[in-house]
């Protein structure tokens, strides 16, 4: 298994104490990926202060998505993930927000591959990305009126009229 | 050795066979189908085996494959469609000339499969109207050769004014085609 370098950890920890405090909670090494939740508005001052530390560098997303969570008041959420190339380490960051209609800053002006990311979260999750330069569909067809994704969407097809119930033990 | 295809019923004596215009055509027609193999996954795959030496497609005449619907008589939709693949299939379909007809192959064309879910159309006929429908996950060639043995005997029994039919053009009218 990957083992984490403790030192990067360390310094990664106690910058984002210092510049962010309060607003980065529940800092853990889940398996080899250090994992921290930061609040939405302060999302792209994080990504770019990650982005531009000497130190840190981490100056590749290799994720972004939707996430949502029906039961919670946060119920949606996004998901980044970032790597330092010269640190070899790769951080997962978390931020949440309430109501049916999330909106999220957009990392577009940090991270040029995070246009087609923000699409797709957009696509399935119906979340918003504020200043984004063209948030659109980018995999379903663009006339369906529905977030696939979104845990209340049913899984099966809604459309069939060929279904025997009992066949599914129900 | 060299097979010939079966002569119609007639009247046959010294020097002449007679039969009915709409059997001789029907015989012409299901001895040369043209097939537009519109393969989208793992059905194509085993289609290709189809198509090769082994099983031999040739034989029944559909020696010409092509990805165009110009001359096609047939469509065999292959694999999974996707909702965002219907309009593109029904404007293959539309560009067909009549007659035509279509094999749905394997049980993501004929039903949607397993993928029951918000992306896949549960089955070609939301879009087109289907001949044949060949079930199985993949089916084997055999079982595509015997759809199409199945097109066959709809081609060579069809009447030659089943297309200009009111039946027919309320179906096409069904689905939006003119």
């Amino acid at each position: 298994m990957f083992v984490v370098n403790n030192n990067i950890v360390e310094i990664l920890k106690n910058k984002l104490q210092e510049h962010f405090g309060s607003d980065v909670s529940s800092f853990e090494i889940i398996k080899d990926i250090p994992t921290f939740t930061i609040t939405k508005n302060r999302i792209v001052e994080l990504l770019r202060f990650l982005h531009k530390d000497k130190e840190l560098q981490f100056q590749f997303l290799t994720t972004l998505c939707g996430m949502h969570f029906p039961d919670s008041d946060q119920q949606f959420g996004v998901v980044y993930h970032l790597h330092s190339f010269k640190n070899n380490l790769r951080i997962r960051i978390k931020s949440f927000t309430s109501g049916n209609n999330p909106e999220f800053p957009s990392a577009t002006g940090i991270f040029k591959a995070a246009n087609w990311m923000e699409r797709e979260a957009y696509d399935f999750f119906g979340i918003k990305f504020s200043c984004h330069p063209n948030l659109k569909r980018i995999l379903n067809m663009e006339d369906i009126d529905f977030f696939p994704m979104r845990k209340d969407y049913p899984l099966e097809d809604q459309t069939r009229e060929d279904k025997n119930d009992k066949m599914f033990g129900r | 050795m060299v097979n010939y295809a079966e002569a119609p019923d007639g009247v046959s004596g010294h020097g002449y066979f007679a039969t009915t215009l709409q059997k001789a055509v029907g015989l012409a027609r299901k001895n040369s189908i043209w097939p537009l193999p519109f393969a989208t996954s793992c059905c194509g795959i085993e289609f290709m085996a189809t198509m090769g030496a082994h099983y031999d497609l040739a034989r029944f005449g559909s020696e010409r494959l092509s990805f165009s619907p110009r001359q096609s008589d047939l469509l065999m939709v292959m694999g999974t469609v996707a909702k965002k693949m219907g309009p593109v299939l029904k404007e293959v379909y539309i560009q067909m000339a009549e007659p035509r007809w279509v094999i749905a192959v394997g049980a993501c064309a004929s039903s949607g499969g397993i993928f029951d879910t918000y992306s896949v159309m549960q089955g070609i006929d939301r879009v087109i109207p289907v001949d044949v429908y060949v079930p199985g996950c993949p089916p084997r060639p055999e079982q595509i050769i015997d759809g199409i043995m199945k097109i066959q005997d709809l081609i060579g029994s069809e009447s030659l004014r089943r297309r200009q039919s009111e039946e027919y053009k309320r179906l096409l009218n069904s689905y939006g085609i003119d």
